[in-house]
């Protein structure tokens, strides 16, 4: 150690790399005197907030994990519930926003990368993508550069699915202010495994070798977990451009490939991805879990630039890498399925009993600590949360203001970009790569895979940022719902949840109660539709010059149906089919898409949601839809029941006549959880209303959507209005 | 009938190409490394992004010692049909005249598009009548069909532009609207729409694609 001994760094970088003194000083004791160069650069990685939750460890312990069906909960690479047939699902949502606030293309590329990668980390294959995007508001002059943002993530997105050979089946995008210096880019994926294929990523076998297998290491990302993923964003960001990394899906290709052959030849022992913090973290997270020690030699990394330095090698970000643990008896064997794939497979170290992580340069200690000082011995802090005094958002910029009567408002709000239809980016996605997709964007409210036993997976994702800006409890609790409305759409029942937390900096009062609150109403709503969390993901200080986004909890949900040739439709199918709304929906205008358009400011508090009374209107559509009762079915969302029934229209190419009483404007434009359109057989609706909330509203047909008394509008003008979005991607 | 479905480290489409095949008739995956062809009496050359595609799609497929067995077996007559980058590498390949261009909207773009037969006597579209429209996914960004006037003069009187988008479907850009053509002796064919991905109405929309894979088992 004495090449860098001469140059030990001081309290000064550690500040440098985002620790603070005490963690510092903690160091320090861990490594009994000042860590050097190597173990410094490590320890601020997995300290940092991105790594080590320290914010956000002791609330996500409240939630829910443990279901009937989860086979694998949170801690692994990715949560896993059991689908049937001796199958399970993997499935995780994660963010990489401050990578794509930076440079949108290869940002949101490399979240894809990275997501898949957990996945297949597990064993599993696969087999769907979805995205959750936020931008500011993209229209004007003043959109310019949250239009570049969105063409560059979903272009990247695209790029990187695509060419790989999994769906993109679904997803969603808002646009508000709150987002416009600090996009949020959220990917979450599925895969298919046999559940007895699960591999974890616990290393195990003293002796037994570390083999480094992918693309090669490079200088790209070194320090992004630190320095982009844990700090603010600020001006001149471009500076930050060389540590977002870049993804090379083909090489992620043969990557996935060769892991699953690997697996299913039975050559390895534990599988871990190369994520943030490439090998720190997962030599260290592979060790902590095996309780073992690890070794690594540096100068056996098959090296991109020549002359890196170990600590680069060792925080190095460079994608499409993954590292196993293999017993000496077959390293050959791995060594020559690298070859067949094309991949850089290399041994570069050993498991070992010492319980540290050891980095060698061509033998030489150039770094040795405690591996539970790395990973477990990081400190946690308590938020210290206040309800804020005063609102933390300003008003949103009235923009689409309509003035002239209630068929101007819905063709303003199936024009207003959070509502319009996203064909112009769903169609820059291979939805239905592997043949498994049985209803593709907007045909449902939720994407619909098939398995092999004729079953089906139902998968939605969704949080409305605002909401959760005007009351973080309520606005989650919905969230939940929002995602088990989408299910019950299609027919599937819940089987589990992954989430990603997006919120400011969790170091200021309101942001700790924004992050409390909303954590408290997910847990609640997950506890209440048996719909527990088995992985997710954090980002914090999510903020700007201007503030910090809307608070934003990501849910993804997975469910199951029992007969795919049955999953249900949102678009209304045959002439004459009466038409309903189900569930206990009492819309207010209030935090409302309408609102937003017209500047109001967010109220201070949504109204209370009777979560079992929604569970129940949810059960009662799912049992409809599973028993082929109805012709289609919609959740009310934003822009409320004039928008769903419009939707159902457009989805349908059918237009309707419908009564919504006195036509006010709560009514037809508010908002709130619980609703459904429905529609079907009069008979088969009637059945219904016996197990919900249900009132009828009129009937299939016709050319117009026509709202008794209150307006009548053709389908082209409602298909020109939901189309708007178009115009930003010519 | 056996299909021999190639299989490049970056394909996409192989396994969806080889279940639809696997509807008609036998089918096998063919290593993009190996010569041996296994016996097949029709070869697919499915969709992805054989080898990354970094140049210029198909352009590195076109090498494989796959690739090269098949560019003999498509001169003995043997049938060949390329799906989207299949269609890239067979034009690449010169097996087929003309090249793919980046679509005229510059995106991939994923869309089900409706398709006319303009040939319905060839190895390919035999179990099609003329004029017949076929609903078939299409998704690519290199897809814009391109060749000299001469060149499509003389398909044209050959019957060689076998599918043609429908009037407002060609979204890449195409010259005449062309979604597949074949080569003049006719044995192969080329398509950027994914015939694989309609063979089944549940997931594909349409089953229209099976009446390609069809047409290929009574002709080999």
């Amino acid at each position: 150690m004495t090449a860098s001994a001469a140059a030990l760094p001081a309290l000064k970088d550690a500040l440098a790399l985002g620790l603070t003194e005490a963690e510092y000083e903690l160091i320090c004791e861990h490594q009994d005197g000042p860590p050097n160069q190597v173990e410094l650069a490590m320890y601020s990685l997995l300290w940092s907030e991105h790594c080590a939750y320290k914010h956000s460890r002791k609330l996500l312990r409240t939630l829910p994990t443990e279901g009937p069906a989860v086979v694998m909960g949170p801690g692994e690479n990715a949560g896993a519930v059991d689908v049937g047939d001796g199958l399970v699902c993997a499935f995780k949502v994660e963010s990489h926003n401050h990578p794509s606030a930076v440079e949108p293309f290869q940002g949101a590329a490399t979240g894809v990368g990275g997501i898949l990668r957990d996945i297949f980390a597990i064993g599993a294959r696969p087999i769907a993508v979805l995205d959750s995007l936020r931008f500011g508001e993209v229209e004007g002059e003043a959109g310019t550069r949250s239009r570049y943002l969105l063409d560059g993530a979903v272009a990247g997105i695209g790029h990187y699915g695509n060419s790989i050979g999994v769906p993109t089946v679904g997803g969603e995008v808002y646009f508000e202010g709150p987002y416009e210096q600090n996009c949020l880019v959220n990917a979450m994926a599925l895969g298919l495994a046999g559940r007895d294929a699960l591999v974890r990523s616990a290393a195990a076998g003293p002796g037994n070798v570390l083999v480094l297998f992918g693309a090669s290491t490079g200088r790209d990302g070194i320090g992004g977990a630190s320095v982009l993923a844990s700090a603010e964003l600020s001006e001149g960001d471009s500076d930050k451009r060389p540590t977002v990394q870049v993804g090379d899906p083909f090489e992620e290709k043969k990557l996935l490939e060769c892991s699953l052959e690997l697996l299913a030849r039975g050559l390895l022992v534990s599988l871990q991805d190369l994520g943030a913090a490439g090998l720190t973290s997962s030599a260290a997270e592979m060790a902590s879990k095996g309780e073992v020690g690890v070794e690594i030699d540096v100068r056996r990394v098959p090296l991109r630039e020549a002359d890196m330095e170990p600590f680069e090698v060792m925080v190095s970000e460079s994608q499409e890498r993954m590292l196993c643990v293999v017993e000496p008896g077959d390293l050959d064997a791995v060594l020559a399925l690298c070859e067949k794939w094309e991949v850089n497979g290399a041994a570069i170290g050993a498991v070992t009993d010492s319980g540290t992580v050891r980095v060698l340069a061509e033998g030489e200690p150039v770094g040795e600590m405690p591996v539970r000082a790395l990973v477990d011995d990081c400190p946690l802090y308590d938020l210290e949360p206040a309800k804020p005094e005063r609102p933390v958002y300003p008003p949103p910029r009235a923009s689409r203001a309509p003035t002239t009567g209630a068929e101007e408002t819905l063709l303003t709000l199936l024009a207003s970009p959070n509502i319009a239809s996203r064909r112009p980016l769903f169609e820059q996605y291979d939805a239905i790569v592997q043949s498994r997709t049985v209803r593709r964007p907007e045909q449902a409210d939720a994407a619909v895979l098939a398995l092999p036993a004729g079953t089906a997976l139902a998968v939605s994702i969704d949080c409305n940022g605002r909401r959760v800006a005007a009351d973080p409890y309520r606005g989650a609790v919905e969230s939940v719902l929002e995602c088990a409305a989408n299910l019950a759409c299609v027919g599937a029942q819940p089987l589990g949840t992954t989430n990603n937390l997006n919120f400011g900096n969790p170091e200021k009062p309101h942001i700790a109660w924004q992050l409390t609150e909303a954590v408290r109403g997910l847990g609640d709503a997950c506890r209440a539709l048996d719909a527990p969390i088995v992985g997710g993901n954090v980002s914090l200080y999510n903020e700007g010059a201007t503030g910090p986004i809307y608070p934003t909890p990501v849910i993804g949900m997975v469910g199951l149906l029992p007969d795919h040739a049955r999953a249900g439709r949102l678009g209304f199918a045959r002439e004459g089919d009466a038409i309903a709304l189900v569930g206990p929906f009492a819309p207010a205008l209030g935090a409302s898409e309408l609102a937003k358009l017209r500047g109001e400011p967010l109220p201070d508090g949504l109204a209370e949601t009777d979560v079992e009374a929604v569970r129940a209107a949810q059960e009662a559509v799912r049992e409809a839809v599973r028993a082929g009762a109805l012709s289609s079915a919609h959740d009310v969302a934003e822009g409320g029941l004039a928008v769903a029934l419009a939707e159902c229209c457009l989805a349908g190419g059918l237009g309707a006549s419908v009564e919504c009483g006195a036509g006010e404007e709560a009514e037809l434009f508010g908002e709130g959880p619980g609703g459904f359109v429905v529609s079907g057989a009069p008979e088969a609706l009637k059945a219904l209303g016996e197990r919900a909330a249900l009132r009828v509203l009129g009937t299939v047909g016709g050319e117009a959507l026509r709202i008794d008394g209150v307006l009548d509008v053709g389908m082209p003008e409602l298909a020109a209005a939901h189309g708007s979005l178009a115009e930003l991607f010519d | 009938m056996k299909f021999g479905v190639l299989q490049f480290p970056g394909s996409c489409d192989e396994v969806d190409a080889l279940e639809a095949a696997r509807r008609v008739a036998d089918a096998e995956l063919i290593w993009h490394a190996n010569r041996d062809l296994k016996g097949a009496d029709a070869i697919v050359v499915p969709g992805g992004f054989s080898y990354g595609d970094y140049l210029r799609a198909g352009a590195i497929a076109r090498f494989a010692p796959a690739m090269e067995a098949v560019i003999e077996f498509a001169r003995e007559g043997g049938l060949v049909l390329g799906i989207c980058n299949g269609f890239q590498v067979l034009c690449e390949a010169r097996l087929l005249p003309g090249a793919l261009l980046p679509n005229s909207n510059r995106r991939f773009t994923f869309r089900q598009v409706q398709l006319e037969v303009l040939n319905s006597g060839g190895a390919f579209t035999r179990t099609c009548a003329l004029g017949e429209r076929l609903s078939i996914p299409a998704k690519h960004s290199w897809g814009r069909y391109h060749a000299d006037e001469r060149t499509l003069r003389a398909m044209d009187e050959s019957g060689q532009i076998v599918l043609r988008y429908a009037e407002g479907e060609n979204f890449n850009g195409s010259l005449h609207d062309i979604a597949g053509v074949s080569n003049e002796a006719g044995n192969v064919f080329g398509l950027m729409p994914h015939p694989e991905h309609a063979v089944d109405v549940s997931v594909g929309g349409s089953a229209d694609g099976l009446k390609i894979f069809n047409s290929m088992r009574m002709a080999a």
